[in-house]
């Protein structure tokens, strides 16, 4: 299974390095939302350092979920799809392939939003960078684990992408809530201990909704 | 073929019911001495959201039974108990506002159970959305099983995160309605043996209007 785990990833990150389709636009519009957050919320030191946390993971999950709802469809819509199900092997290695594939793409998107948000909202992060990462890549783990199984089933369907944040966003709320909770008490400036409830429902959520998928994502992907 | 439940009998006990539990609420009980006369509206909010937390669990049974069975009974079954659990939990948010407005001085408030419902009543709105939008009948089955599995696992993370949210410690759980005086635990129990009846001829209804909607559409093929 491990193989044919980084045999997809290794393909879906070749197709996106060529075409980089996804990865731009998910850029694109990550910056639009900063810009717009920036606009709607004026440069009020007080309000900006009161919003910071939920500002970065508006823009994570609505870019992230921009990118997500093309990762099934991009595979429909060429029918490679029906090929990669034919291949001989277990349906779950799929959803971690797609899974891991959207994780790295998504977390490059943060890479380059977070400094873009550090200028555009004149919130220097000066040792808080380390201890973020903790909550940046497990709320990023939850969020993508529940995308990429709703990203499945919303390709399918006549709504197509506008379905998947309907769907994904009620779901993927105990991510979110940890995610924001443990993300603001880094930038206030206390120790990562001090987030450790949230960072335990991160942790649980993590493992849940990965299993979850593994799971029942043979059930998604039954037919084409 | 398929044919019409008959329910007289449970319609005519459930409105001998109805009066009974509507005379214990207004005229038996006792006025609650702290909260006064809202504190009445307890007696349907209550039962109210054990029930649409029931449907939702049949929804995820009934889910689980679909994906091992492939049997239409099933599938018909899981979105009659979804198009209820939505409905009944609907009045469970607006029964909670009435009651908060003068107990707690606002509409709404993102008290935990509350909290829980919302995001409850959003992935069962999204569970619609979803076979509304899933095209032909064994897709649309398949797809909502999974979504109705899914959201309902998500319940014990949602809740947890919902009192992270108002800071409370996420191990308290508080017991309303351990320490009820007798006539208000009877009304309770009333009340909530009638809505249970309600659930139970709704939910036949509905299931029954499925299944001949069905066979209405098989009939059409005979049709030249």
């Amino acid at each position: 299974m491990g193989r044919a785990i980084l045999t997809l990833l290794w393909k879906d990150l070749r197709v996106e390095l060529r075409t980089k389709e996804i990865l731009t636009t998910m850029m694109v519009l990550a910056l639009l939302i900063l810009v717009i957050l920036n606009v709607a919320m004026g440069q009020n030191v007080v309000t900006v350092k009161l919003a910071a946390s939920g500002v970065l993971w508006v823009v994570f999950t609505f870019a992230a979920t921009l990118g997500l709802s093309r990762v099934f469809l991009v595979e429909k819509e060429r029918g490679q799809l029906s090929g990669i199900l034919l291949a001989p092997m277990d349906r779950s290695a799929i959803f971690l392939g797609k899974m891991i594939g959207s994780t790295i793409l998504v977390l490059l998107v943060e890479a380059v939003a977070l400094p873009v948000f550090v200028v555009l909202f004149n919130f220097p992060l000066g040792g808080r960078v380390g201890p973020l990462l903790l909550p940046l890549f497990l709320g990023t783990v939850g969020f993508i684990a529940v995308e990429t199984l709703f990203s499945a089933i919303s390709a399918q369907t006549r709504l197509r992408e506008i379905l998947l944040p309907l769907l994904a966003f009620p779901v993927a709320m105990p991510a979110l809530v940890g995610a924001v909770g443990a993300t603001a008490k880094v930038l206030d400036g206390l120790p990562l201990q001090s987030a450790a409830p949230e960072l335990q429902l991160l942790v649980a959520f993590d493992i849940l909704f990965v299993a979850i998928g593994l799971v029942v994502f043979e059930y998604v992907v039954e037919e084409e | 073929m398929a044919r019409g439940f008959d329910d007289r009998a449970i319609a005519w006990i459930l409105l001998v019911a109805m009066v009974v539990s509507l005379y214990m609420v207004f005229m038996y009980v006792p006025t609650e001495r702290e909260m006064g006369i809202i504190q009445r509206i307890f007696y349907f909010h209550v039962p109210l959201a054990w029930i649409s937390f029931l449907a939702f669990l049949m929804v995820c049974i009934a889910g689980i039974q679909y994906l091992r069975q492939r049997s239409r009974w099933w599938d018909a079954l899981g979105t009659s108990a979804a198009e209820i659990g939505v409905l009944f939990s609907t009045l469970v948010l607006i029964t909670g506002s009435i009651w908060a407005k003068p107990i707690w001085g606002t509409w709404w408030t993102w008290e935990p159970r509350l909290v829980t419902f919302l995001i409850l009543w959003f992935i069962y709105v999204g569970y619609l959305l979803l076979r509304a939008a899933a095209g032909d009948d064994e897709r649309k089955a398949r797809l909502a099983a999974v979504v109705g599995i899914v959201g309902f696992l998500d319940v014990p993370l949602v809740f947890f995160s919902a009192r992270l949210l108002r800071g409370l410690s996420p191990v308290v759980f508080t017991r309303q309605g351990a320490g009820l005086a007798p006539p208000m635990l009877w009304t309770l129990l009333v009340s909530l043996a009638t809505f249970t009846l309600l659930f139970v001829l709704l939910l036949r209804q509905r299931l029954f209007l499925e299944l001949a909607r069905d066979e209405v559409e098989s009939l059409k093929e005979l049709v030249p």
